[in-house]
């Protein structure tokens, strides 16, 4: 009992580093001090993570953190950060050792971290959010105080954001800058980013990052920022580490580095890519045809806002747009799994309620993105879940009516081969298959019996180089055997390497429409935006 | 046993006007346990779980209220211990479900079962002696008519609750222990990465809500009705998660949720108590009509509820 209460009734802090009170960023910048891990080390088990990876943060630089999925980037920052103990190695704070052992002991050293995933609340104002996350938040709080201490930070600040709006109003935009904003204002001058930009639009990365850029070379700020994006690794930043399997694969200054040198440093040896070019097709009749799709979100809010669009044989029509601007809703009223508010979907030409024996008659076939969570049954084995469009019908059913588990698991055992799914059988559960093998097995799924329309989302999110060209070779495949292909993605490279026609989305509308012959990155990006 | 409090029994000598002075003084009395159940409730769920075990809490604060007020012959005392047992059943609550795995709705269920049993069975002795019971606040002084003097008997506790609710308000908008509160119930990875303890501050949250419900089954068995016996308790405890929803997870709209499914279960007896007997257990039906009512009107489909904490597991 007296454990589990403090005497004040409050919850105490995660750890026993004193409470350093932390002054916002005010008067003249002092330099960060410099950041420097040394033989990193660490395992799960027999599964070696990282391995004797070292790298310095000298005060006032951008780094960069290179490499694939599973590479050990996120594991790196997390040992930095005190989320997990690294198993060997140390951090060094202007050279001298230090114990980091929860995030707020990273706080009380001046480190900070933005995370992919946001970590605001989005039911709280910004202001109730900057507060919150100080260490030294009064127990009663003077909002009026606050409020006017707020602007004066943010009045500082190179952008600034109303500390009255609720989180739930920003757009991604500004909740990225926002958690910027926070770790700045919490006082940290050593700035960990993972992957801060997959939300914005490219003038909007370029902004944040540039920003970010200016204020590390006013020695201001050290940066280390997760990314996968060799173009901000080129244009922002100085200094650059690549990760493969764990360990340091290069090391150095961006200056002395190309494109292609990072990109083998991360896959280590020929990188490789699509296999499959676009073929010259006559376009065939209209497979897709949306009508003034309306769809609300789920606290009632219009999302979708009369989307019209078409999609015709041997075509892949890409959706471009900042996520959060009704891509998933789309996606959602596509697939059957949000009802239509008004509007109306056409598949070859018959009015569509996304049914399965509607979806079935029409070969429809849907790749949402995160496919483990949108598309499987995590516990079900991969047999089953590959089973999942024809299980109810001969050749997989007795009598029409009892499923049979032979046919099934053969069937799986081919599409596992062909698709080169690696997995230790086809009766493992879908869960313990990475990322890309999920990708593929779901990819399995969609395309057998000859699709006639396929729609994908974010098909290549968080793959390595291999199966993101697996991937795309399978779409272009499709597509060049005479399947509409509709393609959303809020990664504009995908959209170009892959689409014939490019939509943009913004605010649940499609503002922009342009063949792929004449499209351009800064046209589509400022549709993004929302002013084009 | 229920003579000199009862809303029904007295009103009749001032006609018709007896109804909505029994209805208004039914909301009060009836209203009183709602009230601390369902901020105790409201508190729990701003932390992120939701504690169904509150009905069990009711029960057993009622029983160890009514036996320590005959032992000691001190009510408030019964109501500190009703509230301090309230607390253990609630940190029992909180420290189940810290466990990994483990569902708060399937804990608070088994917890009801426990509360009750536990009740019936360490109560058994206390049905037939009579306890000390809470004093009333009397506001008819200035009445010359009993039936009005009798209705505006006021508890204290009633007091308390109507002061509690703004101050839990308050602490939720204004303090620090309200915001860490509000923000593991809003998103714990927010919460975890700024560094609080999620599974602490739950734990906590349903240890005070526990307290709350504890002091709300003393009121049962110390004012109204006022005696402890195996169906005293009619769902208060669980009938407080409908009424939290319709406040909307507001404290002050607890309140006035709470004050309305008083008078909704008093509406019944004061009908009666004029001469309108037909339906009389249509009337007794209408506060579980009215939960039903209010969970059919306020959700959808398609949408989450305004000011639902995200992460209740009902709201993922």
């Amino acid at each position: 009992m007296s454990a589990a209460i403090s005497t004040n009734g409050a919850p105490r802090d995660a750890d026993s580093v004193p409470r350093v009170p932390i002054v916002p960023v005010k008067g003249p910048p002092r330099a960060p001090p410099q950041l420097a891990a040394e033989g990193i080390a660490k395992s799960f088990g027999s599964l070696v993570v990282l391995e004797d990876v070292s790298l310095t943060l000298p005060p006032g630089t951008f780094h960069a953190l290179l490499g694939e999925n599973g590479a050990g980037k996120s594991t790196l920052v997390k040992c930095i950060m005190g989320y997990q103990p690294a198993d060997a190695g140390r951090i060094l704070i202007d050279g001298a050792p230090v114990k980091i052992e929860s995030t707020r002991a990273a706080q009380a050293h001046g480190i900070g971290m933005v995370y992919q995933h946001f970590t605001l609340v989005p039911n709280m104002t910004v202001a109730e959010n900057l507060v919150m996350a100080r260490a030294d938040v009064p127990l009663v709080i003077d909002w009026n105080k606050e409020r006017e201490g707020l602007r004066a930070f943010m009045a500082g600040m190179p952008f600034q954001i109303d500390p009255s709006r609720v989180v739930r109003s920003l757009a991604a935009g500004e909740r990225q800058k926002l958690e910027i904003l926070k770790q700045l204002y919490l006082g940290n001058r050593i700035l960990i980013l993972d992957e801060p930009t997959s939300v914005l639009t490219p003038s909007e990365a370029d902004e944040v990052l540039g920003m970010l850029r200016a204020m590390a070379h006013a020695r201001e700020i050290s940066i280390l920022m997760i990314t996968h994006k060799f173009r901000e690794v080129t244009s922002f930043a100085d200094e650059v580490t690549v990760l493969r399997r764990g360990r340091v694969a290069g090391q150095g200054l961006v200056k002395d580095l190309t494109t292609a040198d990072m990109a083998s440093m991360m896959v280590g040896g020929e990188v490789p890519r699509a296999s499959s070019s676009r073929a010259e097709l006559e376009l065939g009749d209209v497979r897709l045809s949306l009508h003034d799709i309306r769809a609300v979100d789920d606290r009632g809010i219009g999302v979708l806002d009369g989307i019209s669009l078409q999609v015709k044989a041997g075509e892949i029509v890409g959706i471009a747009g900042v996520s959060g601007n009704g891509q998933d809703e789309l996606l959602e009223v596509i697939a059957g799994q949000r009802e239509l508010a008004g509007g109306e979907m056409r598949v070859n030409g018959v009015r569509y309620t996304a049914t399965r024996e509607e979806t079935r008659t029409a070969k429809m076939r849907c790749l949402p993105e995160e496919p483990l969570r949108n598309a499987c049954v995590s516990n079900m084995s991969v047999s089953e879940n590959i089973g999942f469009r024809g299980y109810d019908r001969p050749p997989f059913t007795l009598w029409g009516w009892l499923v049979r588990r032979d046919a099934l698991r053969r069937h799986a055992a081919e599409c596992v081969s062909a698709f080169k799914i690696k997995t230790p059988s086809v009766d493992t559960a879908m869960a313990r298959l990475s990322g890309g093998n999920v990708q593929r097995s779901v990819l399995a799924r969609e395309l057998q019996g000859e699709p006639r329309v396929l729609v994908v989302a974010n098909p290549c999110f968080g793959l390595d180089f291999a199966a993101v060209a697996f991937i795309r070779t399978r779409l272009l495949e499709a597509r060049n055997s005479g399947v509409a292909v509709l393609l959303i993605s809020a990664d504009l490279d995908e959209i170009f390497a892959l689409s014939d026609r490019i939509l943009v989305i913004s605010g649940g509308r499609m503002v922009y429409e342009t063949p792929i012959a004449s499209a351009e990155v800064a046209t589509i990006g400022k549709h993004m935006a929302g002013h084009g | 046993m229920m003579s000199a409090i009862d809303p029904v029994a007295d009103v009749t000598g001032i006609g018709v006007w007896g109804v909505p002075l029994a209805v208004a003084s039914g909301a009060v009395r009836i209203g009183t346990p709602f009230l601390f159940v369902s901020l105790g409730e409201c508190l729990t769920e701003k932390s992120g779980r939701v504690n169904l075990g509150l009905e069990g809490t009711l029960v057993m604060g009622a029983m160890s209220a009514y036996a320590i007020s005959y032992y000691s012959g001190s009510a408030w005392l019964g109501v500190l211990v009703a509230g301090l047992v309230g607390s253990v059943l609630g940190a029992l609550h909180g420290w189940l479900c810290s466990l990994p795995r483990v569902n708060d709705v399937a804990i608070g269920i088994a917890l009801i079962s426990l509360g009750t049993g536990l009740a019936f069975f360490l109560g058994k002795p206390f049905i037939q002696p009579s306890a000390t019971k809470l004093p009333a606040i009397d506001l008819g002084f200035w009445s010359s008519s009993p039936e009005v003097r009798s209705a505006l008997q006021i508890n204290a506790l009633f007091v308390v609750g109507l002061l509690l609710a703004p101050a839990i308000a308050f602490l939720l908008a204004r303090t620090r222990w309200g915001l860490v509160l509000r923000t593991v119930g809003e998103s714990s990875d927010a919460a975890r990465s700024m560094g609080y303890r999620v599974n602490t501050v739950r734990a906590i949250a349903t240890t005070c809500g526990g307290f709350l419900a504890g002091v709300a089954g003393s009121f049962l068995s110390l004012f109204y009705p006022g005696s402890w016996n195996e169906r005293l308790s009619s769902g208060q405890g669980l009938m407080a998660v409908a009424l939290v929803i319709f406040a909307q997870w507001n404290p002050v709209r607890c309140l006035w949720a709470a004050l309305l499914f008083g008078a909704s279960s008093a509406l019944g007896p004061a009908l009666q108590s004029v001469g309108v007997s037909s339906g009389y257990q249509l009337f007794n039906a209408v506060p579980y009509v009215l939960t039903l009512g209010i969970m059919i009107a306020t959700s959808s489909a398609s949408r989450r509820l305004p000011g639902q904490p995200a992460e209740l597991t009902v709201a993922r």
